[in-house]
């Protein structure tokens, strides 16, 4: 998964063409780290389709609220730069971010 | 038939991880359950310094990491599964998760509880766009900004102390006219400069266009209303809700007896009403729900779970 931060978010991100899935994290968050190492399964299984990466928001606070992110765990799955679906704190969880990537990209 | 364990317990913040480190001295095969989000409540909060032989400065997680390293040292297996359903209704019974299904002789319920909401208008559409229920997950979002803690108890004001190193400035908002927090944490929060409790008022409405931009308060003595609202440099404000939890039992309607309040009823023996299935933990109807009334529920369910996987299964 790469490492996104306040420099490269609009190339790697808003500028990317294709499917990006972006996991907003903390280091203080353990419910965010605690399902980490399940996303980077699925970054291996659907590593064509899906360009993963993560976004420490400690580094990059006001990256994270220019895309209304104010809550830890959140998935946000773009389509060319545009949010397809996002999974907030209260319904994310591996199953759901597997579910919401076959649902958009029909893998 | 797939492999029988002695028990299956489900839940992995302290009262599961005991119930698993006795009943994994035991000698019991034991599998628990820790879901995706592992620790329980307890894993989100910053500091912990009311458990007894506990370091002063030991953290939430930290504890729970403990727990789970000794549990796995006694031969338990630990998975990361969110469990979906439960069937009690054989002699042997079934733990339905995300990726299978597993048999046990017995099991012990150790779920927890879930943080209360305020059920006012706007908290459900501003989850994550300013309201959080999590000051350690949340907390970095809101540097210099205002934040407002609602709840009284330990739990909102410790998290208000924690959430001060972030924020410009802190309000705690508490429908009584004093704290129900112990004292050793009022007085901490009472000392920290950027810290202001506003006495007597409860939330009517949040509000914003994707993001928190305003919060309306009552004061319930006077009826008077406040509405505050972002700062235009700032274009928002945190809203941090602690007040209280309300018990994990979505998996457990319609299979075991729960109580008014959806705790599940339980003595010293920790039986619920149905054979070989235990209860531990916040889930449980009690009156301390502690890192300590855990630890010793999750002991006694083991206990009691060993004895009758050898006498009455």
């Amino acid at each position: 998964m790469l490492e996104l931060n306040r420099e490269n978010f609009e190339t790697e991100v808003l500028k990317k063409e294709g499917y990006v899935l972006v996991d907003y994290w903390s280091p203080s968050c353990e419910p965010c780290k605690a399902m980490m190492p399940a996303i980077e399964e699925l970054a291996g299984k659907y590593g064509d389709k899906v360009h993963f990466t993560s976004l420490d928001i400690t580094k990059a606070r006001r990256v994270a609220i220019g895309q209304r992110v104010l809550g830890l765990p959140t998935i946000i799955l773009y389509k060319d730069g545009e949010k397809c679906e996002e999974l907030g704190a209260d319904v994310v969880s591996a199953a759901a971010v597997e579910e919401m990537i076959r649902r958009h990209t029909g893998a | 038939m797939e492999k029988l364990y002695d028990v299956i317990i489900i839940g992995g913040g302290p009262a599961g991880l005991t119930a698993a480190l006795y009943a994994g001295r035991a000698k019991m095969k034991t599998l628990l359950f820790e879901g995706e989000a592992f620790g329980g409540q307890i894993a989100l909060t910053t500091e912990v310094e009311n458990y007894p032989g506990g370091a002063l400065n030991i953290t939430g997680p930290g504890l729970v990491a403990r727990m789970a390293e000794q549990a796995e040292h006694f031969g338990v297996e630990l998975k990361k599964e969110n469990v979906t359903d439960v069937d009690f209704s054989s002699k042997d019974k079934k733990v339905t998760t995300s990726k299978g299904e597993y048999f046990a002789k017995s099991v012990i319920v150790a779920t927890g509880a879930n943080p209360r909401k305020l059920g006012v208008p706007g908290e459900d559409v501003l989850t994550g766009k300013g309201v959080s229920y999590c000051a350690t997950c949340d907390g970095a979002f809101f540097e210099e900004l205002p934040i407002y803690v609602i709840g009284g108890g330990d739990t909102a004001v410790e998290e208000a102390v924690f959430l001060a190193k972030f924020g410009r400035k802190v309000y705690i908002v508490h429908r009584r006219d004093e704290l129900r927090a112990a004292r050793s944490i009022q007085d901490k929060a009472l000392n920290t400069p950027n810290i202001e409790v506003i006495w007597d008022s409860v939330v009517e409405e949040i509000s914003g266009d994707g993001l928190v931009e305003r919060l309306v308060l009552k004061n319930v003595k006077t009826g008077e209303r406040t509405e505050i609202l972002a700062d235009e440099d700032d274009g928002t404000f945190g809203v941090f809700v602690l007040v209280g939890y309300i018990p994990a039992n979505e998996l457990l309607k319609d299979k075991i007896a729960l109580d008014e309040q959806g705790y599940v009823p339980a003595g010293e023996d920790m039986k619920t009403n149905v054979p070989g299935v235990f209860v531990a933990g916040d889930l449980r109807a009690k009156k301390l729900r502690q890192v300590v009334t855990a630890t010793s529920d999750g002991a006694l369910a083991a206990i009691a779970a060993e004895a009758y996987v050898e006498h009455e299964y």
